[in-house]
């Protein structure tokens, strides 16, 4: 056996040789796959990775969360309201449709009666066509975030989504239900389907019209199943019958980077995982000194180094580096003798009993994390009730708030540190919809107001500082119980270059995947 | 044999009745199937209109006689991920179930009757002793975790069997198998043998004492006695003898292997139902809960009728008309 496998080691070693200009075909094993082919139906990271691929945004971000020319090629803000986009020229769908002008209104105006993607374009009013190729988009008020919003713009082939099909509209959007668009798709994007056969594996093949031929991508074919089971997954990848995965489990991490002609590739993310404490439903947790001591008492840093095994980052805020918001002042702050010197202080010395809950099978690890903080709060003497289960029956709970203390994971839809706030420390308000995950019931006019102003505000620097306070009011008041950012992870064989084309968003662009 | 068949369907369509009540009713604890459908960003006033308008919002009575009137039409709903009727998800996704049960229960027939008749013709031998313990330790170990130490050894280490799917198949009359192809082969070598590691002790345990049984029977110490050759009593006598409790056995253990196809799929992502159920439960697709449950109810429904039926048929000892004995 050992001696076939050499001589075939060699084989294809030097057929690698003769041919190492030809195009490469690849399979990628995610924990699951795309629930549609439309990509305004949900607004999940399973559709915006399909997005990525099937179609173009408008910009998107780099590894670094600058901004990358894709579909527009120019924009500038023409006044407060408005920013002028140019469209590429010559870029063709896969239907063979040119791209214009109109199809931005129309994808636009689809996005509108997105259930889920409306809410990210609210703030704007309409997208006005000049010229074929250049384009108006309007806000209602002064918008700060139109290049963030831009990203989750992906034009659509307005000629082939128009029409009826059997008298139904092909561009309805329904949810729990067949449409056109959940099965039929023409975008720009760089890959076509071919096949696809939902839960079991999805088959993409390079588009021949693409019209980036600046990518250095050369995979043809690129087959993306799901594998759900953690270990399976990276067994498929260690066996050789996968060639990329994603996620790698923490458990798993040591063992993928220490094999041979496998690599593995972790990026800071940008999900916080965190605790509220709900200020309603427990009298002690009205009082700041009792929410500050509990952050001092959770040693996030120990959490990160044996629950997470490294795999994450520790926290000491709502966004991470790289966002709006950040201050890198504002450290986790482990310190067990304040904690109980502030217990005392609150008239707690003898503690309290809580109620905490955690989902099982929604974040890295969770069980394991909310046992740990468990434990570190009875050491200042408050005794946790603690009830963890898996997330189909958590989140009904958590939308009523059912405990003291509840976790949380949050990712900012528009990559900015605002976005946080608006869901999970300002005040809550049914009509509003802000503080809409907010179960620490936390309200402070002051943090509501910086926030609404933010958002209104088109200067960066001066936004920065308006988040940069919210942040810092947060922390003094103790708000919530920052835990860490879970990093991203994954795996590849040595020769699929995935490094360059990953990116926190875990949206990889698979256009410009190189494979040796 | 008309009245017993009219009342076998009676009972069967009391079942079933009861069955539909029950995976019904668990409906509204497995979770909010919003959750999976919208964003985190979605507002709580736009899930209740969704829910309004998939009916989550009526009450149980309007709900479950819409799915009764459905259900008699054949509609078991539609699956909220999939998008498709989940009755026909279910019978497609059978296919790879079934070959999975067919493989495993193969693999019991050929290692279980000849280590079993072995460990019953020779009690001492040192064979035996290792079979029994084998045995014993194979039934106590879970079959994830045979599955994972098999995939360890098998896919990573030596790489000569595929860690997860059924490869390539071929279709043959409408049924995809994978049993025509030696890459589907291959693939079905590691899921097969889990699945059949959870029976395999029990029934090398069941033959070995069927047979031991057999053997100290009047018949064959006569067989013995008239100088028989001792290869003819044992695999035509005696054998015999011991298959028939051992198919009995067999044919209601497949019922409980499909059932326990939810682990091994899961861990080879093996696309059956156990699988499609399992991910259902994770996804709170409800639909697709209560028609698994009601296609598998109505399977084991079925049968047990066919069974009850040829029983009658086979052993006439049997009173089917349930008059006077």
């Amino acid at each position: 056996m050992k001696f076939f496998k050499t001589k075939l080691a060699v084989a294809l070693l030097a057929s690698g040789l003769t041919f190492s200009a030809a195009a490469a075909d690849i399979t990628v094993a995610y924990d699951s796959d795309p629930v549609t082919l439309d990509p305004h139906e949900q607004l999940s990271a399973g559709v915006l990775q399909m997005s990525h691929m099937l179609f173009d945004p408008l910009i998107r971000f780099t590894q670094k969360l600058e901004f990358e020319p894709r579909l527009a090629t120019k924009w500038e803000r023409i006044d407060e309201k408005t920013f002028r986009f140019t469209l590429r020229k010559g870029v063709t769908f896969h239907s063979g449709n040119k791209l214009t002008a109109d199809d931005v209104v129309w994808t636009f105006n689809r996005l509108k009666t997105s259930q889920d993607f409306k809410g990210i374009f609210a703030p704007f009013e309409k997208v006005k066509k000049i010229d074929d190729y250049t384009f108006d988009l309007v806000s209602f008020d002064a918008f700060p975030l139109v290049l963030h919003t831009a990203t989750y713009l992906f034009p659509m082939d307005s000629k082939f989504y128009s029409g009826k099909i059997d008298g139904v509209d092909k561009s309805i959007i329904i949810k729990h239900g067949n449409s056109f668009s959940s099965t039929n798709v023409s975008g720009t994007g760089p890959y076509i389907v071919t096949s696809r056969e939902q839960g079991v594996k999805v088959e993409f093949k390079r588009f021949d019209k693409y019209w980036d031929t600046n990518s250095p991508g050369n995979v043809d074919n690129i087959t993306l199943v799901p594998i759900k089971e953690n270990a399976t997954r990276v067994a498929a990848l260690l066996s050789g019958d996968v060639d990329m995965i994603y996620p790698v489990a923490p458990n798993d991490q040591k063992r993928v980077e220490r094999t041979k002609n496998i690599d593995l590739v972790t990026l800071g993310g940008t999900r916080i995982i965190e605790l509220q404490m709900n200020q309603n439903s427990n009298e002690a947790l009205k009082d700041v000194r009792v929410r500050q001591a509990i952050v001092y008492a959770i040693n996030n840093d120990a959490i990160v180094k044996k629950i997470m095994k490294g795999f994450a980052t520790t926290a000491g805020q709502q966004g991470p580096e790289g966002y709006a918001g950040y201050d890198a002042s504002l450290t986790p702050r482990f310190d067990l003798k304040k904690a109980k010197q502030l217990m005392k202080e609150a008239g707690y010395e003898k503690g309290f009993k809580l109620s905490m809950m955690a989902p099982n099978n929604r974040y890295v690890n969770d069980a394991q994390i909310a046992q740990a903080t468990a434990s570190m709060l009875s050491k200042i003497g408050i005794t946790v009730d603690l009830k963890t289960m898996p997330k189909a029956q958590y989140w009904p709970e958590f939308d009523k708030c059912s405990a003291d203390m509840m976790m949380i994971g949050w990712h900012a839809d528009t990559e900015d540190s605002a976005n946080f706030s608006e869901f999970l420390t300002m005040t809550r308000n049914a009509e509003t919809g802000k503080g809409a995950y907010n179960c620490g019931h936390y309200s402070n006019a002051k943090v509501d107001e910086l926030v609404e102003k933010s958002n209104v505000e088109t200067d960066p620097a001066k936004r920065s500082a308006m988040l940069q306070e919210v942040e810092k009011i947060l922390y003094n008041e103790a708000a919530f119980v920052p835990l860490h950012w879970q990093n991203l992870a994954w795996g590849a064989k040595s020769n699929v270059n995935i490094t360059p084309i990953v990116n926190s968003m875990n949206f990889p662009y698979f256009g410009d995947l190189v494979v040796k | 044999m008309f009245t017993f068949l009219v009342q076998r369907l009676f009972q069967a369509f009391i079942v079933m009745f009861v069955i539909s009540l029950v995976a019904f009713a668990i409906q509204d604890n497995l979770g909010d199937p919003l959750r999976e459908m919208v964003g985190q960003s979605v507002s709580e006033a736009e899930r209740q209109t969704l829910r309004d308008e998939l009916g989550l919002n009526d009450p149980y009575i309007t709900k479950y006689a819409r799915f009764v009137t459905n259900a008699v039409q054949g509609d078991l709903g539609t699956s909220y991920t999939f998008k498709r009727p989940a009755v026909g998800l279910i019978l497609d996704k059978l296919q790879a179930t079934l070959e999975l049960v067919f493989g495993a229960a193969i693999i019991i027939i050929v290692v279980s009757i000849p280590l079993g008749v072995y460990s019953a013709i020779h009690p001492k031998s040192v064979w035996t002793k290792i079979i029994m313990a084998f045995s014993s330790i194979g039934i106590s170990i879970p079959v994830f975790l045979t599955a994972i130490i098999l995939m360890y050894i098998f896919a990573i280490e030596l790489q000569w069997l595929p860690s997860y799917g059924r490869g390539e198949t071929v279709s043959v009359l409408g049924w995809e198998t994978g049993f025509l192809t030696s890459d589907g082969l291959l693939h079905l070598v590691l899921p097969c043998i889990s699945l059949a590691s959870i029976m395999l002790p029990l029934f090398i345990r069941l033959v070995r004492s069927e047979m031991l049984e057999a053997l100290s029977s009047e018949y064959v110490k006569f067989a013995t006695a008239k100088g028989l050759a001792m290869n003819k009593i044992y695999y035509q006598h005696a054998l015999k003898n011991t298959m028939l409790p051992v198919l009995t056995v067999g044919g209601v253990q497949i019922g409980t292997m499909v059932a326990y196809t939810i682990l091994t799929e899961t861990v080879f992502q093996w696309p059956g139902t156990g699988y499609l159920f399992l991910d259902a439960i994770n996804r709170v697709d409800t639909p697709l809960i209560t028609a698994y449950v009601i296609v598998v109810g109505l399977i084991f429904v079925i049968t047990n009728t066919i069974v009850d039926l040829l029983y009658g048929v086979v052993n006439p000892t049997v009173n089917i008309t349930g008059k006077g004995a």
